[in-house]
């Protein structure tokens, strides 16, 4: 089996963006392989302008409680979340987007950022990664 | 055969990690990386990475909180 990570970033929400990202990174620093199929709300936060959009998954409290948390990471100095994309990238992470989300909600190929997108597909790509991977998470 | 110095004071998970993992695919077989940084999973975490690169980990030392590792590629 390849050492090999595949996860499906479903929620759009920050914090869960952050567990996506920090746990590919960590996989990739650790030698493995990692793809990423956004999907859904996740796919959302690759489209232009739109990474930092999502809100807190809990205690959003209509946009405070998510300035309150990044004020607070700052304050840790956790990374940006696009320092996070753009590290992934350059380790060799796959981003993967799925074209039927892209269908339902409208989205065209120029809303999304493009350039860190190795392919758009569907469940057979997913389940074909997903089957030699030793990790596979849905978030 | 050089020597590459990186710094990752302050910084959290997982940023010296990856900042680590950046340095040695940029590093030359035989180059030495070094890292300094005071985020203390990162102590454990990047000898476990160096082993699973199959690397060569040749110090970890720590003083007041500051540990400093360093690695063959």
């Amino acid at each position: 089996m390849a050492d090999k990570a595949t996860i499906i970033v479903h929620s759009g929400d920050m914090d869960k963006i952050y567990s996506a990202l920090i746990v590919a990174n960590g996989a990739l620093a650790m030698g493995m392989e990692v793809s990423l199929f956004f999907t859904f709300w996740g796919l959302q936060r690759l489209k232009k302008g739109g990474l930092e959009k999502g809100p807190l998954s809990k205690m959003h409290m209509l946009g405070l409680g998510k300035w309150m948390v990044k004020r607070k990471m700052k304050k840790v100095g956790v990374a940006s979340l696009e320092k996070l994309l753009q590290d992934f990238n350059e380790l060799g992470g796959k981003i993967l987007a799925c074209d039927m989300t892209m269908e339902i909600m409208g989205i065209r190929k120029e809303d999304l950022r493009d350039d860190l997108i190795s392919d758009y597909c569907a469940v057979g790509t997913y389940v074909n990664e997903a089957r030699e991977s030793t990790i596979t998470l849905f978030i | 055969m050089a020597e590459i110095k990186i710094d990752c004071t302050g910084e959290t998970c997982p940023v010296p990690l990856v900042e680590t993992r950046k340095a040695l695919r940029k590093a030359q077989p035989g180059d030495i990386v070094e890292v300094v940084g005071n985020h203390p999973a990162s102590k454990k975490e990047i000898p476990m990475a160096v082993e699973a690169l199959g690397l060569e980990l040749l110090d970890v030392q720590e003083e007041a909180g500051v540990w400093r590792i360093r690695i063959r590629r």
